[in-house]
């Protein structure tokens, strides 16, 4: 049936042979559920393989961290540019900080950023072997479709059709997301070797923007987790329970 | 179409993907300070281990135009201690020990005899500021050599007037811009910023540039690395 879509243009043939091909990798491990008292039957499909689950939690955790210490640091200089005038921009409570001191916080946030890039490092190499990218990988030929998704979660607009495990939105947060984590290590080591990676620093504006971007990287880091949280209380339990087991059940791109 | 399976085995196949995951429980345990403490330790380790391999000896930090430069007046005045620990200069001499052949306490012409550098750099402290600073004195890897010290050791000790001290890798020693620097905008070292003698490392964080500088030493083990690192701060720290 996928197949046979593929006679009918160009384009669309592309667009289909990829949905089809994600549907065809989907059915490789899913499975139909029987209830053994109703005979009901449940789909599940094996979204997210061990490795990936593996590093999504231990990069949760490490993001957790390198936030938290780097507000701890940040408390060291509040400002940006030269010591020379120094205004303190915010005064960020301690209490919402990790390693009580500038010292203990460069602990942490040097230990943990091995994890942080480990996790991604690894996350990004499944994603580009294993072919997975491709459903989750944010084209131009996706833009259409952001608006109505848009429409649909924040004003109340009718629910697009569901074809593909992601739909465009989805597929624009983990992208970006993706993009915010390789700046978020790239300003990390302008700042922390800057005369080693000068290129960066300089790539960066210089060492003081390089300061200024990881700290606003920071944010946008946080603001997406923001929303990644709100999507899964609101419509995500078994995305939720996905990202622990890898199993989704009934997932939406499979219902007839 | 698919594999078909029953509750009970679908129960446990998940149960036994969520079992995978315990590993991330483990990170844990780094709530536990006895625990958390070594693992730190251990990623501080291999922070500084990684850092040596990032520095390239050859590589010089950038340099800036006298434009550039903070006003002399407003280049801050770091102490753990005092400004001022009241140096008595005719009598200062550096006490240089370790593996060298010629240990013995040198005097400050005997460093100032050596060729003069002069250099517009970027000053970095850990806490997060910067500024540029004009900084002029002998190249550490010059006095090294007078002194005949083992460049295969690896580590420069030094020990300050005001019982500041401080280590330095040997490649860190040996780069080009690493000086033992006697003079700040081309004035004599001011009493406050480490006179008569102190270190200027652009390629090192503020803390490895000690001042007020009496004793220096060449040797392969540390009894203490330096005074903040002893506190829990980087050992190399590079740039």
């Amino acid at each position: 049936m996928c197949f046979s879509e593929l006679a009918i243009g160009k384009i669309k043939a592309i667009r289909s042979f990829t949905a089809c091909k994600v549907r065809f990798n989907m059915q490789t491990s899913a499975v139909a559920i029987e209830n053994t008292k109703t005979g009901e039957i449940t789909e599940a499909v094996y979204e997210h393989p061990f490795i990936v689950r593996l590093c999504h939690w231990v990069n949760a955790v490490a993001l957790f961290v390198m936030v938290g210490s780097g507000l701890q640091i940040f408390r060291a200089f509040p400002s940006f540019g030269a010591k020379i005038p120094e205004k303190v921009l915010i005064n960020w409570p301690k209490s919402l900080a990790i390693g009580g001191w500038l010292g203990g916080a460069l602990q942490w946030h040097l230990t943990f950023m091995w994890i942080y890039i480990g996790t991604g490092t690894v996350y990004l190499g499944y994603q580009i072997f294993s072919g997975n990218y491709k459903q989750v990988l944010f084209l131009p030929r996706d833009i259409r479709g952001v608006w109505p998704m848009v429409r649909h979660y924040f004003f109340f607009g009718a629910k697009p059709r569901v074809r593909e495990a992601y739909n465009s939105l989805q597929k624009h947060a983990y992208t970006s997301v993706v993009v915010l984590g390789v700046l978020s290590v790239a300003t990390g080591f302008a700042i922390w070797k800057p005369i080693q990676f000068s290129w960066l620093a300089w790539m960066m504006g210089g060492f003081h923007y390089a300061r200024l971007w990881h700290f606003i990287i920071m944010w946008a880091m946080l603001a997406f987790v923001f929303g990644h949280l709100v999507m899964v209380v609101l419509h995500g339990w078994n995305n939720f329970i996905s990202m622990l087991t890898g199993w989704k059940k009934d997932p939406e791109y499979l219902a007839k | 179409m698919y594999r078909r399976i029953d509750q009970r085995k679908f129960k446990s196949m998940s149960r036994r993907e969520l079992l995978k995951l315990t590993p991330v429980v483990a990170l844990g345990a780094l709530a536990i300070p006895s625990v958390q403490k070594p693992l730190l330790r251990l990623g501080l380790g291999f922070s500084d281990w990684a850092s040596k391999l990032m520095f390239r000896s050859g590589h010089l930090a950038t340099t800036f135009s006298d434009s550039d430069l903070t006003p002399f007046e407003k280049f801050p005045i770091n102490d753990y201690d005092v400004d001022d620990p009241e140096v008595d200069f005719d009598r200062w001499t550096l006490t240089v020990s370790g593996t060298v052949q010629k240990p013995g306490d040198y005097r400050l012409g005997q460093i100032q005899a050596l060729p003069k550098f002069r250099q517009n750099t970027r000053h970095v402290c850990v806490e997060g500021w910067d500024v540029i600073g004009r900084f002029g004195g002998a190249r550490l890897s010059d006095f090294l050599k007078i002194i005949g010290a083992d460049l295969t050791a690896r580590y420069v000790y030094v020990e300050c007037a005001d019982d500041y001290y401080e280590s330095l890798d040997m490649a860190t020693a040996l780069h080009p811009q690493t000086l033992l620097c006697y003079e700040m905008y081309d004035q004599p070292l001011t009493r406050e910023h480490g006179a008569p003698l102190r270190l200027n490392i652009p390629t090192k964080v503020g803390y490895k540039q000690a001042k007020y500088l009496t004793d220096l030493k060449v040797t392969n083990v540390l009894q203490r690395v330096g005074y903040w690192e002893d506190q829990g701060y980087s050992e190399f720290y590079g740039l």
